[in-house]
């Protein structure tokens, strides 16, 4: 036998202290003052690093990312991102100043179009385009992070954190670094003596900085119910009538958006009205959206745990325990990764919408010029095979897709879409962007956000298609062309076929679900305004100034 | 801006009643007026769209409009700035509606 190869088991926890030791012989102690935050980063973040930059479409460690972007080049480079966003102009500032080369993420929003850029420059690798959870369960598998730069609300003298209701991706974060070997930094915006409650021990972070301002946090799920248009409100009604009532759906997701906020604000009217109140939409994976506020008040919403907070939202949740979930302080606690852990396997029914879907029902936000990926949608628009709890809307839809002995359930995955977006542009389309923008990638798939074999409903303002129902990839081709209305998509459908569909409950039109497409006003909104929201709820939601228009 | 001219054959709308006006011309929107026309067998459209080269599909959308609505004997002028084909049908049908006195 041979002798074993001596070698050394600790080499990431030698590197640490390497690290901190550096920091330390530049006079540092865990408290950093924020004018020498670059001192620190050069001393502890190495060349080929990986590093996790926290910043997510709400709370963002803007500062940190700020400060790393401004790192000389020469002390750091080859730097492989992990992030959940890349939002902000520092994010890719990093790669256009030649700090790093690499990137893993979800998703990219505003930055969608330089991330392009420097993509057909060939100045950025993009590892992979993930979901949130996926991305998460990578920080524990192949892509765990040397550093990790946080934001938390408030640092005690031990170097304790508080999160504040954006607690958000934090504690996967943070969880990943500190126990294999990694440096955890985190900008807060106050020091206090005594924290409202501890989301992060200190001796999981190495390093707290005060932040010149507090960190940036976007009101993104906020929708002025003002902007909400009649179409959309038929496309509410029927989904109400035709999907939520139908199969009974009590545990759901709602995406962000305009459709999705008109069914909320329905809830209180519309619903009720059908006698719904209870039935259906009691225990939601939602962030803390204002237009559910009505739904919350009418005593329609039992639960609801949240990825995120909102701006605004804070006094309302706090005054709301009993729905919300909240710490012994009173304060809101987020979770992204549990509560897409909820969205994936605890919900029954997603719904969202899209910017393109193709005749086989796959759905993709990403266009043409812009890399955007698509955050949590494809978690929680997914059927998860690993469901085993059966519930009323789970059963009824597993037995329409695969029979009366269909010996598991199906997840409700619902795509409300009006058939032509703004500037006529169709959502129906023969071939996705996705496709051409997979070749300027060199990407190994093509950026698809919903499959369309986990879709089960698609809604239009020309009625339901259910394709549980579709038996042949033929019927399910004009189930979608049978509700894409005067798209080119819609327009080439074969009309008996879809007549035939229609016979069989397949393609349903208003006037099939009793509804009158002529009531569909926004009279039936709960609240028509952002003021009729403060209203609702008594005073405590207070609204970002740009929704304020009194 | 492009002015369109359509005319199909649908059930007479019944009695002439005093004209309606329907919607605002404002961004993603239409007006629609509709009077009494002379031709008690078909509906008679003209159209001003500030986006041009939509013709196919507005002569399919009113074409769908005229074969599902009765709406014979009127002539319907639309002002339009971009509404999508979801808000025509809308407000076609909301028009006619207010029209015809608010009957069904």
């Amino acid at each position: 036998m041979n002798a074993p190869h001596t070698r050394q088991w600790d080499t990431l926890r030698q590197s640490r202290s390497r690290r901190l030791e550096r920091a330390a012989a530049l006079g540092f102690g865990r408290e950093i003052p924020a004018e020498r935050i670059i001192d620190l980063l050069e001393a502890v973040i190495q060349p080929g690093d990986r590093v996790c930059l926290e910043g997510n479409n709400q709370k963002q460690a803007d500062f940190l990312s700020e400060s790393l972007a401004d790192c000389s080049p020469e002390r750091i480079n080859h730097l492989s991102m992990v992030q959940s966003v890349l939002a902000l102009p520092s994010h890719v500032d990093l790669f256009e100043r030649g700090l790093a080369n690499r990137l893993d993420f979800s998703f990219s929003g505003p930055q969608g179009a330089r991330l392009a850029k420097l993509v057909q420059e060939q100045r950025i690798e993009i590892g992979a385009i993930h979901t949130y959870l996926e991305l998460f369960g990578r920080y524990f598998m192949d892509l765990t992070p040397n550093v990790a730069l946080i934001a938390a609300q408030a640092a005690d003298a031990e170097g304790n954190l508080y999160l504040g209701p954006n607690t958000e991706d934090t504690p996967a974060i943070v969880e990943a670094t500190a126990f294999k070997g990694g440096i955890v930094i985190a900008q807060v915006n106050e020091r206090v003596e005594k924290l409202p409650r501890v989301d992060v021990p200190a001796d999981w972070v190495d390093f707290t900085v005060l932040a010149p301002r507090p960190n940036y946090i976007e009101p993104l799920f906020t929708r002025d119910p003002a902007q909400i248009t009649e179409v959309q409100v038929l496309m509410a009604m029927m989904a109400i009538k035709g999907i939520y009532a139908e199969y009974g759906v009590t545990r759901l997701n709602h995406g962000i958006g305009f459709d999705t906020a008109a069914i909320e604000l329905l809830l209180p009217t519309y619903a009720t009205e059908l006698g719904l109140k209870g039935k259906i939409c009691t225990h939601w994976a939602l962030n803390p959206h204002p237009t559910l506020i009505p739904a919350i008040e009418s005593g329609f919403v039992q639960s609801v745990h949240s990825f995120g907070s909102e701006v605004g939202m804070e006094a309302y949740v706090a005054a709301r325990s009993d729905v919300f979930f909240t710490g012994a302080d009173g304060s809101m606690r987020s979770n992204r990764a549990f509560s897409q852990t909820a969205g994936l396997y605890a919900c029954d029914m997603f719904i969202g919408s899209t910017l393109q879907m193709d005749l086989a029902g796959n759905s993709s936000t990403a266009t043409l010029g812009r890399i955007t990926g698509f955050g949590g949608a494809p978690n929680m628009g997914s059927d998860p095979h690993g469901r085993r709890h059966a519930s009323p809307a789970w059963l009824k839809a597993g037995r329409e897709a695969g029979g009366p002995n269909a010996i598991r359930g199906r997840k409700l995955v619902v795509q409300t879409v009006e058939t032509f977006r703004e500037h006529m542009a169709p959502v129906f389309v023969e071939e996705l962007d996705a496709w051409k923008l997979q070749k300027t990638m060199g990407a190994d798939l093509p950026p698809i956000m919903i499959y369309g074999d986990d879709v089960s409903h698609i809604v239009t303002e020309e009625g339901i298609a259910n394709l549980l129902l579709c038996r042949t990839p033929e019927e399910r081709e004009q189930a979608i062309r049978g509700v894409a209305g005067f798209t080119p998509v819609g327009m080439a459908r074969d009309k008996r076929a879809v007549e035939n569909l229609r016979d069989r409950g397949i393609v349903r039109r208003p006037e099939d679900l009793g509804i009158d497409p002529r009531q569909a006003s926004r009279d039936l909104l709960a609240a028509r305004s952002v003021k009729d929201l403060v209203r609702w709820s008594g005073g405590l939601y207070a609204p970002p100034s740009r929704f304020r228009n009194w | 801006m492009e002015t369109l001219e359509f005319r199909f054959a649908s059930p007479p709308a019944g009695t002439a009643a005093d004209p309606a006006l329907c919607g605002v011309v404002g961004s993603g929107n239409l007006e629609i007026l509709i009077r009494a026309g002379d031709d008690p067998a078909a509906c008679q459209l003209s159209i001003k769209t500030s986006a041009r080269g939509f013709g196919q599909v507005w002569q399919a959308v009113l074409g769908d409009f005229a074969a599902g609505h009765a709406a014979g004997g009127t002539q319907v002028a639309i002002n339009d700035m971009g509404a999508t084909p979801a808000v025509v049908t809308l407000r076609l049908a909301q028009a006619l509606t207010e029209y015809r006195g608010g009957a069904q």
